[in-house]
């Protein structure tokens, strides 16, 4: 048995829903399938709280918001995709208005924005401080009332089908009953998210794995500069839970151990009471993530059983203001920190937030593949550079998913179906995982290898990094990789088997993890969140450059670099708070 | 391919017993049969005051019998317990707005029982007065 | 405080056995950790077959419900010291059928989320070009509540009625039929009226309250349920009163 469907959409995100949404209207006569490891209200978008960039304002143009994410990126940008983010993200959030979405009002009706670090209008849409979980519960109810979305709810997919160099269809495991399947389509749109969880010490979801990247990347699509890892500079000890950046927006400071707001030592502006646009602690993330480290340098951090912190301090903003613009926030800090930070210092260090780099895309989605599309935080279309500015990735979500969504329908309508040679592909993934259930050879735990992935990749590609030991690291997860490979699986069950889901995400995150240190091996200069201490300085004559990874045969990374698209903008110095 | 098996949980038959508020909410719906007999005892009574003095001596004289005040005075255990849940419930399901701003449900609950203690003591006052 | 704590985890192997049994883990006890830390411990070193949901371990995907000592509780939420010395009872949130250990089947939710139609409705369609819909933040305040939830289906577990009987609409899904019902931009009240005021829906609930008490994000369907109760009946009476009119 086995589906049949237009197009297939794999993730139920954002960037999938809004992606699933757009075919639906297109083509109402489009069958479309979302696949989804877990129930789409459950994926990732739903813990994001800050909130969502659109020019709204009257005193904000397109070209200011275009100006903050170009510098904001360090230039890394592809500035013809910027520009359709930009323009079109304003319309995209007020669809998602017109869809329900509860965003927060000014007192006359009208949408209220917020302040956003590194951007200097305030132009951030924001529905308290639980946005992500808004827009995603709205497009997942909005999507509900298309007849042509079928979901196929938990399930995992574990393998593209490709024939002759053109995507035709996934194969997916469905947990409840073990039973594994084909599920052909015309075409195929990732948006399975980010990659967090290659990392120890992550803001995000546990089922932030990067599949999505990984079966591109097996399939034969390169990955884009996978070397930019975002470090969020606000994250809980211990459970990595993000403060959002909203807080800092609403006028929280960043103190050292001796009290001091630090962030003014490290060329970002001057201190003053209230919050100021592009200054301090609104500054970019990579800069506050780099501040802190050298903070840590100089021995005026806070040592605690959960690594070094600082303080994030709202106290001076009032019971109020909190309960109204940050109730989540105040929520998550009494839960998980057991503080109330109307009161309190709330004690934060720099934790793995968000991946710039993904599966390489042109401006519709479309990938090096034909027929495959993705979205979201698993594409790099490059609006986001060498460093995301908070509050663009949601508004990324809706723009490209959008356009993915309308480029595969248009492909769709016109494709062939899928050739013979898929289902002896689609056979062989059966047997695979069959085997995999009846034992793979090896005795280590899948925690043991993923654990030592994630220390061997901190170590070598957290917020500095240096050729020797990023050079070691591919040595390690080579390595690792074929010990994972064989790792044992206690459970032999067919019924719900998170354990070999576990060990295939592991798999696939290994794969990632050395596509990571090889393209920051690669590049040979500092930019945006990839700081090499070996070459402190940006180097546009040689990297003005995307990275483009590729798998050989034997697994081995292999990385090119393709120019930037710069249009209007040429590339000039970051400033902030001047 | 398997068959899949849930497994679909049963109910044991004492299961209201294991949370007070179950226990409470099977009591409640018990108290309905005891609301109807109310009902049926008023009915009685107006039958027997229509019925002539000989009639409803009688029906006095059944309402002493041991039996039937332990049965009245259960119902109206049952009765004051359904309206004071009922009255309970009532700010839950009324939204009033003062001045643009929701009145808190406690602070409805207030006004609910004193007109219900008013409404009972006019009764009293009729039948006793 | 003791070093370590037990936990006794319901497992149901559908392929061996025919009811749910219990195994003893002991995990350590540390002052950070939620039950779902404890759950991961013991998947990670000692049990690889424990098979449960999570995912955002921060309150807001709403995957990791289950009932702590029996309380429907979300296990990312609820903390191991808490319980000590222990042992603390975990088992899959009462009312579902179980597919397999903590993992329990939620299609019915789904289908019933469906069946209400949580979408806004309008009479007409304003192109998007015109900008938003106005709202003030007291409108806003009006759905606000029902907005939050996160699916978590702690409530049902919590409700006898969908205990009883699993035809009941149950809190979570007329909870978020209200929530659409009072969005100042939403005209589809009528069109839901005929799910919500049947007999399965609305009128199922006895109020018992206990929903309301597990809801862990303040959602209070209990209160949607009875306030939405008298807007079915007035509804009803209008409907008796003047049947001729269009509504
Ligand atoms: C804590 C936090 C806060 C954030 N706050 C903000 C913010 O305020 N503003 C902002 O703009 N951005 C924010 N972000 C970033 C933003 O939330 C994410 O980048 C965005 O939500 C990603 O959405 P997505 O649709 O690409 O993927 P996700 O929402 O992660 O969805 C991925 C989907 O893919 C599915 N999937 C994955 N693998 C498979 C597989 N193998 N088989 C089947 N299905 C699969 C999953 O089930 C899921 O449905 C935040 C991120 C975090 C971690
Ligand atoms: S109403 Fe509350 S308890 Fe019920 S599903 Fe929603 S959040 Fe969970
Ligand atoms: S893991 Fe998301 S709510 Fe508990």
């Amino acid at each position: 048995m086995s589906a049949i469907h237009d197009v297939v959409i794999v993730g139920g995100g954002a960037a999938g829903l809004r992606a699933a949404i757009a075919v639906a209207e297109a083509d109402p006569r489009l069958s479309v399938a979302i696949v989804s490891k877990v129930y789409p209200m459950r994926s990732h978008t739903v813990s994001a709280e800050g909130g969502a960039a659109g020019v709204i304002g009257a005193d904000d143009t397109i070209e200011e918001h275009i100006y903050d994410t170009i510098s904001g990126g360090d230039w890394l940008c592809d500035q013809d995709a910027v520009e359709a983010f930009i323009t079109e993200a304003p319309r995209e959030l007020l669809r998602l208005e017109h869809w329900g979405c509860p965003w927060s009002r000014e007192p006359d009706g009208h949408i209220a924005v917020r302040p956003f670090g590194g951007m200097k209008k305030m132009r951030t849409w924001f529905a308290a401080d639980k946005t992500g979980f808004h827009l995603l519960h709205t497009l997942f109810q909005t999507s509900l009332k298309y007849p042509s979305v079928m979901r196929y709810d938990e399930w995992h997919v574990t393998r593209l089908l490709v024939d002759d160099g053109r995507v035709c269809g996934v194969v997916a495991l469905e947990l409840m009953s073990g039973r594994v399947e084909a599920i052909y389509g015309k075409a195929v749109i990732l948006a399975t998210g980010g990659c967090g969880r290659v990392f120890p010490f992550t803001t995000n979801a546990a089922i932030k794995t990067g599949d999505g990247m990984a079966l591109a990347y097996h399939a034969g699509a390169p990955l884009k500069d996978m070397e930019f890892v975002q470090y969020h500079p606000t994250g809980l000890p211990f459970t990595g839970i993000l403060i959002t950046e909203a807080a800092r927006a609403e006028g929280g400071w960043m103190l050292n151990k001796d009290g001091y707001r630090y962030l003014q030592d490290y060329n970002l502006g001057t201190p003053s009471p209230g919050p100021v646009l592009r200054s301090m602690e609104l500054g970019p993330r990579d800069r506050l993530s780099q501040a802190f480290v050298k903070e840590q340098e100089k021995g005026r951090t806070i040592d605690t059983p959960y690594g070094p912190v600082v303080h994030l301090d709202l106290r001076h903003l009032g019971e109020k203001l909190i309960d109204t613009k940050l109730p989540f926030v105040r929520e998550l800090c009494h839960k998980y920190q057991n503080i109330d930070p109307v009161h309190e210092l709330v004690p934060v260090r720099p934790v793995v937030h968000y991946m710039m780099g993904g599966v390489h895309t042109d401006i519709n989605g479309a990938t090096a593949l034909t027929g495959l599309y993705a979205a979201g935080e698993t594409a790099c279309v490059s609006i986001n550079g060498a460093n995301r500015l908070g509050s663009n990735s949601l508004p990324e979500c809706l723009v490209f998913g959008a356009r993915a969504g309308t480029a595969a329908a248009a492909y769709a309508g016109a494709a062939a179906p899928a050739g013979p040679a898929v289902e002896a592909q689609a056979a062989d993934e059966q047997r695979r995982l069959e085997a995999d259930l009846r034992g793979r050879g090896g005795r280590e735990r899948i925690a043991t290898i993923r654990t030592e992935m994630q220390t061997t990749i901190e170590g070598a590609a957290g917020i500095y990094r240096d050729g020797d030991t990023l050079a070691k690291a591919a040595d390690k997860l080579r390595e690792l990789r074929e010990r994972a490979a064989v790792a044992a699986l206690d459970d032999a069950s067919r019924t719900f088997n998170t354990e070999l889901t576990t060990a295939l995400e592991l798999t696939g995150m290994i794969d990632l993890a050395e596509a990571i240190v090889h393209s920051a091996l690669r590049r040979e200069e500092s930019r945006g969140a990839h700081q090499r201490t070996d070459f402190p300085a940006r180097d546009d004559e040689r990297f003005l450059a995307h990275s483009l990874v590729y798998r050989e045969a034997d697994g081995t990374p292999r990385v090119e670099h393709r120019p930037v698209t710069i249009t209007r903008w040429p590339p000039g110095e970051r400033v902030y708070g001047r | 391919m398997t068959t899949q098996r849930l497994y679909k949980p049963r109910i044991s038959v004492l299961w209201w017993l294991s949370r007070r508020s179950y226990t409470l909410f099977v009591l409640r719906e018990l108290s309905s049969l005891f609301v109807g007999w109310a009902v049926v005892y008023l009915l009685l009574l107006i039958r027997a005051v229509a019925g002539g003095p000989v009639a409803y001596q009688r029906f006095l004289h059944w309402s002493a019998s041991p039996w039937a005040i332990v049965l009245n005075v259960v119902t109206a255990a049952f009765l004051l317990y359904h309206t004071v849940t009922f009255i309970n419930l009532t700010p839950q399901a009324m939204v009033v707005q003062v001045r643009g701003r929701r009145v808190p449900p406690r602070l409805l609950l207030g006004p609910l029982y004193l007109a219900w203690l008013v409404v009972s003591a006019v009764l009293v006052w009729l039948v006793v007065g | 405080m003791p070093e370590e704590i037990t936990l006794q985890v319901a497992r149901y192997r559908p392929e061996q056995e025919d009811r749910p049994t219990f195994d003893e883990y002991k995990v350590p006890l540390r002052k950070d950790w939620a039950v779902l830390d404890g759950l991961n411990y013991i998947k990670d070193e000692l049990d690889g077959t424990l098979s449960y949901r999570w995912s955002c371990r921060m309150g807001i995907c709403g995957s990791c419900g289950a009932r702590v000592n029996g309380e429907p509780k979300l296990t990312c939420g609820t903390f191991l010291t808490d319980y000590a010395p222990g042992p603390v009872r975990i088992e899959p949130l009462a009312n579902f059928p179980i597919i397999r250990d903590l993992v329990v089947d939620l299609t019915d939710f789904l289908v019933k989320l469906g069946a209400v139609q949580p979408w806004l409705i309008r009479d007409e369609d304003k192109p998007v070009e015109e900008g938003e819909y106005l709202q003030t933040p007291a409108e806003l305040d009006e759905y606000k509540q029902f907005s939050m939830c996160i699916n978590c289906m702690l409530c049902y577990s919590a409700c006898p009625v969908y205990g009883l009987d699993d035809k009941f609409l149950g809190p979570a899904a007329i909870a978020l039929a209200q929530r659409y019902n009072l969005d100042s931009r939403d005209e589809g009240a009528d069109r839901r009226l005929t799910v919500l005021s049947q007999p399965e829906g609305v009128w199922g609930c006895t109020f018992v309250g206990e929903c309301s008490r597990a809801c862990p994000k303040g959602v209070d369907p209990a209160g949607a349920i009875q306030r939405y109760k008298l807007t079915a009946a007035t509804a009803a009476v209008k409907k008796l009163l003047m049947p001729w009119g269009q509504r």
